[in-house]
């Protein structure tokens, strides 16, 4: 009940934002895994965009369609390979309306 | 396709790009500045105060044209516990001068005016182009980039890197590391629209006059962070911003610290009834002096939050990487008028001038802050936040209890929570990294 509450709550906040989505271009992806490492199980809390979820097998995957391009995830996870992190192609993504 | 070399690339639009682009651009060299986003500001993040000094150093008459907010004529300072915050506060009427000292701003619609500037001083601004790599000659040095347009490589003296803490040019090259989880805030924010009048009461405001709020305590769940509140013209920004490794650690959701503090109850009444008309996400350098990367190169410079130039004990940034721009926009300029070519021995100048700046020697003064905060987050962060508002409600409520009791109970309560040398040692720690 505490997760739906909050997935609602971020979504609304998501909802406000402008977005140019690049249609099959995930600008993140997560290599395929068993179990994810500490780090990227804490993404699926403290990702602010809420990009990363559990699966039923217990692994994590992401829908970048909401990133706000903060680098969090990249800073935790990038370095041990378990997610690729690029930027958008020029002008996708998210576009801060005031910033 | 650009044919054309230029005698300067630089890699993004924010502060400290716009900064070096405008520097060097106004002096006559070729500048061609690559933005990823659709327009400059449409990927920049801030809460955002603008200093106005390093603004002057670089556009002297920006006052004239420049979108600027509110002008700050009040600081609080908050230390919050779950119901109450203890304050400091700080206004004065000398903030009301002809040329106010810090405004408030909304990044997306001051670094569109700030690009204009560049691009009237002669740079060339791309936009909705990503740099994916730089281009090195034989020998390694940095001549160029290749981005996502179609075309071959575009060619330059010197690139200039102001890409931002998240940049992935510098890391992927390898001339700089990856920002540590815990020299990296990550801070959420969002955009309240009210009506002017209404802040203007709400906050004891005439005309422009602004007022800002930095709280930290509980609201950040014993982890190191700060939230903020700025007042706009029609707008209030608030946020809340704690170290990455933190989050990593507690598993708290940034968006749950936000809703969090705006329903305290000491912040609820000031955005009552506002219209949130957005919700963004971004890193913080939080390292301080120690976390500064190698800042040059042959053939390259890095500048502003690539470069991790952040204050965070006085919350300065965007000074930081106005400046840090400047000054390496100028030491090219200078080696450029000397034909020396752009390499690592001459762009050291860059670093040399910066040390002698406020940039480098402010870091400095707090080089032992990060790793105390950061290590002992639990105490600065939860336990002396809720002892402060204890005494300061033991001190004000009024209930039959002798002053001398009073008295007693709140020294007791802070040995209780620290004991005499802990808190003895916090002193002298903090002392020791303010110093």
């Amino acid at each position: 009940m505490t997760m739906a509450v909050t997935k609602l709550r971020v979504e609304e906040k998501l909802y406000q934002n402008r977005y140019l989505v690049d249609p099959g271009r995930p600008h993140i992806k997560v290599r395929p895994h068993e179990r994810p490492s500490a780090n990227l199980l804490a993404l699926t809390h403290i990702c602010p965009a809420k990009c990363y979820e559990l699966n039923d097998k217990g692994q994590v995957e992401t829908t970048s369609d909401g990133c706000m391009e903060c680098g969090t995830c990249r800073v935790l996870c990038e370095a041990s390979g378990e997610i690729v992190w690029n930027y958008p192609r020029g002008g996708f993504g998210v576009l801060f309306k005031f910033g | 396709m650009i044919e054309q070399e230029f005698d300067a690339i630089v890699v993004g639009a924010g502060m400290s790009g716009n900064a070096a682009a405008y520097t060097m651009a106004s002096q006559g060299l070729t500048v061609l500045q690559l933005e990823r986003g659709e327009y400059p500001g449409s990927k920049n993040v801030q809460g955002a105060i603008m200093y106005a000094d390093m603004l002057e150093q670089i556009i002297p008459d920006f006052r004239d044209d420049a979108p600027l907010e509110r002008h700050l004529v009040e600081q609080r300072f908050w230390v919050m516990d779950d119901t109450s915050h203890t304050g400091m506060q700080y206004r004065s009427d000398d903030f009301n001068e002809a040329k106010p000292n810090r405004y408030t701003i909304i990044r997306a619609q001051f670094d569109k005016w700030f690009s204009r500037k560049v691009r009237q001083a002669g740079a060339t601004v791309l936009c909705e182009t990503t740099v994916t790599e730089l281009v090195r000659s034989a020998s390694g040095k940095v001549i160029g980039v290749r981005t996502d347009r179609a075309g071959g490589p575009i060619y330059a003296d010197v690139v200039v890197l102001a890409e931002g803490v998240n940049g992935l040019l510098g890391t992927r090259a390898g001339l700089r590391k990856m920002p540590k989880p815990e020299s990296v805030a990550l801070a959420v924010k969002e955009m309240h629209f009210l009506p002017d009048e209404v802040i203007e009461q709400r906050f004891g405001l005439q005309g422009d006059e602004g007022c800002v709020i930095e709280a930290a305590g509980t609201i950040s769940r014993s982890m190191a962070g700060l939230a903020f509140l700025y007042t706009n013209k029609e707008s209030i920004s608030l946020g809340i911003g704690c170290l990455v490794s933190d989050f990593a650690q507690t598993m708290e959701s940034p968006y749950v610290l936000l809703d969090n503090f705006k329903n305290h109850p000491s912040i609820r009444p000031l955005i009552a009834g506002s219209e949130v008309k957005e919700y963004s996400a971004h890193l913080i350098p939080e390292g301080g002096y120690k976390a500064i990367p190698q800042l040059f190169g042959d053939g390259w410079v890095a500048v502003g939050d690539a470069a991790q130039l952040n204050n965070a004990i006085h919350r300065e940034g965007s000074n930081l990487a106005m400046t840090s721009g400047r000054i390496a926009g100028e030491a090219i300029i200078e080696i450029k008028g000397r034909n020396q070519p752009m390499i690592r021995r001459n762009l050291a100048l860059y670093k040399t001038m910066l040390d002698k700046s406020f940039v480098v020697k402010d870091l400095m003064k707090y080089k032992d802050m990060p790793a105390l905060i950061h290590t002992n987050s639990l105490n600065f962060f939860m336990t002396y936040p809720q002892l402060m508002s204890q005494a300061a409600q033991n001190f004000m409520r009024v209930d039959g209890t002798p002053k001398i009791e009073k008295e007693k109970a709140t020294t007791a309560a802070f040995i209780r929570a620290r004991s005499r040398w802990g808190l003895i040692s916090d002193v002298v720690r903090l002392a020791l990294a303010w110093r």
